[in-house]
């Protein structure tokens, strides 16, 4: 049967362009089921950063000579590449950013801090991360705007009725996050943007936890914000990516100055560059941004579909397999029903002592509030452990992953 | 590898977690003190009774909720703080705590680890008026 047990994917011939899931810690190989918080990074891609640095390496838009040049349409490719991924409408709409918190940042800055005042409203769900639940609170807390959260019911879905009661004519911002990092929901976010735009609000979608998952189309999704990080979907750290709907960017006044954002500059005065450069002030992400278009192409070589149903098979046998003792308690919805990661407690272990049992074991989880402590404050844990999977997992390594947590139960037992 | 080589989790810790000595409260003990590391949500509260001459330590009992490493600590602590003079505790640093605890302490366990010395040190800084403070937090440490 091999490693690839889910039917989805050809997890063998992946394997091999992850170099690093070869590593063994005393004699035992790694299972690596942290990728919620970083995936690991395929050949391809690492060689997209290489080759950029051995052969084409220079500051873009600037320079006039062949190197430049070069770098320059790569970057700017990129762009075209990354809108292409995500059904945006072209590279106007796609800014480069550091990560996913930094888009939040920028609409936050850009956008709230002109347009929020004192009446208005930003919804957001109980379910936020902390990238967004942290900057529209500070951003509300300075223009005097309200900050409301959609219940989350105990199965860990958004209490709809809830959302249709909070979102109303004083909203402004519908700020929401797609797939849940913590209780691997995936929240309804066409319905969501559709209440903003009923109520006139604009609606920003949190995509850290869908992009690197599943197929999106923001298109589809009418979402006027989107948001995600390059180093999720096998691509680098230091880049995230914020769509913006182009008329809406273009009105955004932009919250970095500097170079290479400017199109006239006096001693009195600027006038900005045309989009999304308008957004990217300062020498910008250049190896991060091409390697990203690369692991754009790498994921779409092995179909968002077939990595969506992997990942769902996976983190439904997780499910499956840590309910069968019935003192692990897992968060968020029904194993069929959720996106690739599971979050759990295993009796009144603390979840750092599970996951560092589980280091002895080789296998790398996450343990903590994964950045949503007030959720974890509703769940009443003060932490979780979470196993998050992707493309190159198996269900051999949620064997480990169960018989580690095995070996836990029977440590405290 | 398993749990023979569980070397952070070595019996005498899980022993501790499991049956915490002095575990509870005092009733009028001479100082009382609080303290968390917001890290792992680890709580502990540490009762002190001291002699007449505010020399020596005649009683210790915690209470407290967290992580193994945290509760195992404050445990093996009150054990070691009993008869102790307090100018003693004072001196303690987190190496030796780790050498109480017996085990290799991850990096990022370290603030777990210490979490109980630092609520008897405060407690004890408090009573005397050296230190002000409510609550001890191992969140500025290293
Ligand atoms: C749902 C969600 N939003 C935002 C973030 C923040 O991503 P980053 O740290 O790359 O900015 C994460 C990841 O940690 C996440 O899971």
């Amino acid at each position: 049967m091999g490693l690839s047990e889910t039917d989805a994917l050809d997890v063998e011939g992946i394997r091999a362009d992850f170099p690093i899931l070869q590593r063994e810690f005393d004699g035992e190989q790694l299972v690596y089921l942290d990728n919620a918080a970083t995936s690991q990074t395929p050949e391809p891609v690492v060689d997209a950063i290489v080759d950029y640095y051995h052969t084409t390496n220079a500051n873009v838009h600037r320079g006039l000579h062949q190197l430049s040049q070069e770098a320059s349409i790569a970057y700017e490719d990129a762009h075209d590449r990354v809108a292409e991924f995500i059904g945006a409408d072209g590279r106007e709409e796609v800014v480069f950013t550091k990560n996913t918190t930094e888009s939040m940042n920028t609409v936050a800055y850009a956008w709230g801090l002109a347009e929020l005042g004192p009446g208005d409203e930003v919804v957001m769900t109980e379910m936020e991360h902390h990238a967004a639940l942290v900057t529209w609170q500070q951003i509300a807390k300075r223009t005097g705007a309200e900050v409301k959260y959609i219940r989350v019911d105990d199965e860990g879905y958004l209490d709809m009725d809830h959302a249709r009661e909070l979102v109303t004519d004083d909203t402004e911002m519908v700020s929401v996050v797609h797939v849940s990092n913590t209780l691997g929901t995936v929240n309804p976010v066409s319905e969501l943007v559709d209440l903003a735009h009923d109520h006139d609000a604009l609606a920003f979608v949190d995509g850290a936890q869908s992009v690197p998952h599943m197929p999106v189309d923001v298109g589809e999704m009418g979402a006027d914000f989107f948001a995600f990080s390059g180093h999720k979907m096998c691509g680098p750290t230091g880049i995230g990516v914020l769509y913006g709907k182009e008329h809406i960017l273009e009105e955004m006044q932009p919250y970095l100055y500097g170079g290479m954002m400017i199109s006239k500059v006096t001693f009195e005065d600027s006038t900005w560059h045309e989009l999304p450069w308008k957004f990217e002030a300062g020498t910008p992400v250049i190896a991060q941004g091409i390697a990203l278009a690369e692991a754009c192409d790498y994921l779409d070589d092995i179909g968002m579909d077939n990595v969506k149903r992997h990942g769902e098979q996976l983190a439904e046998y997780a499910y499956d397999r840590l309910t069968e003792t019935g003192d692990v308690e897992v968060y968020g919805p029904p194993g069929d029903d959720r996106a690739a990661l599971v979050s759990f407690n295993l009796g009144d272990v603390h979840a750092h002592d599970t996951s560092e049992i589980l280091n002895e074991f080789a296998v790398a989880i996450r343990a903590g509030d994964h950045c949503t402590q007030p959720l974890h404050d509703k769940l009443g844990a003060a932490a979780s452990a979470r196993a998050s999977f992707y493309l190159y997992n198996t269900r051999e390594e949620v064997d480990k992953l169960v018989e580690a947590v095995d070996a836990t139960r029977e440590l405290f037992a | 590898m398993g749990i023979g080589g569980s070397d952070m989790y070595r019996q005498q810790i899980l022993d501790h977690y499991k049956n915490p000595r002095n575990y509870g409260e005092i009733e009028d003990p001479t100082y009382s003190h609080t303290g968390e590391n917001p890290m792992c949500g680890d709580t502990i509260r540490m009762d002190v009774v001291l002699d007449d001459d505010d020399e020596t330590i005649e009683a210790v009992a915690f209470q407290g909720d967290g992580c193994a490493i945290s509760q195992a600590s404050a445990s093996m602590l009150s054990e070691q703080l009993h008869g102790m003079a307090v100018a003693d505790l004072q001196e303690m640093d987190r190496d030796d705590v780790i050498d109480m605890l017996g085990v290799d302490i991850s990096p990022m366990r370290v603030k777990c680890a210490v979490l109980a010395e630092k609520v008897a040190q405060d407690g004890a800084g408090i009573y005397f008026g050296d230190v002000d403070l409510e609550k001890t937090t191992t969140e500025d440490d290293e």
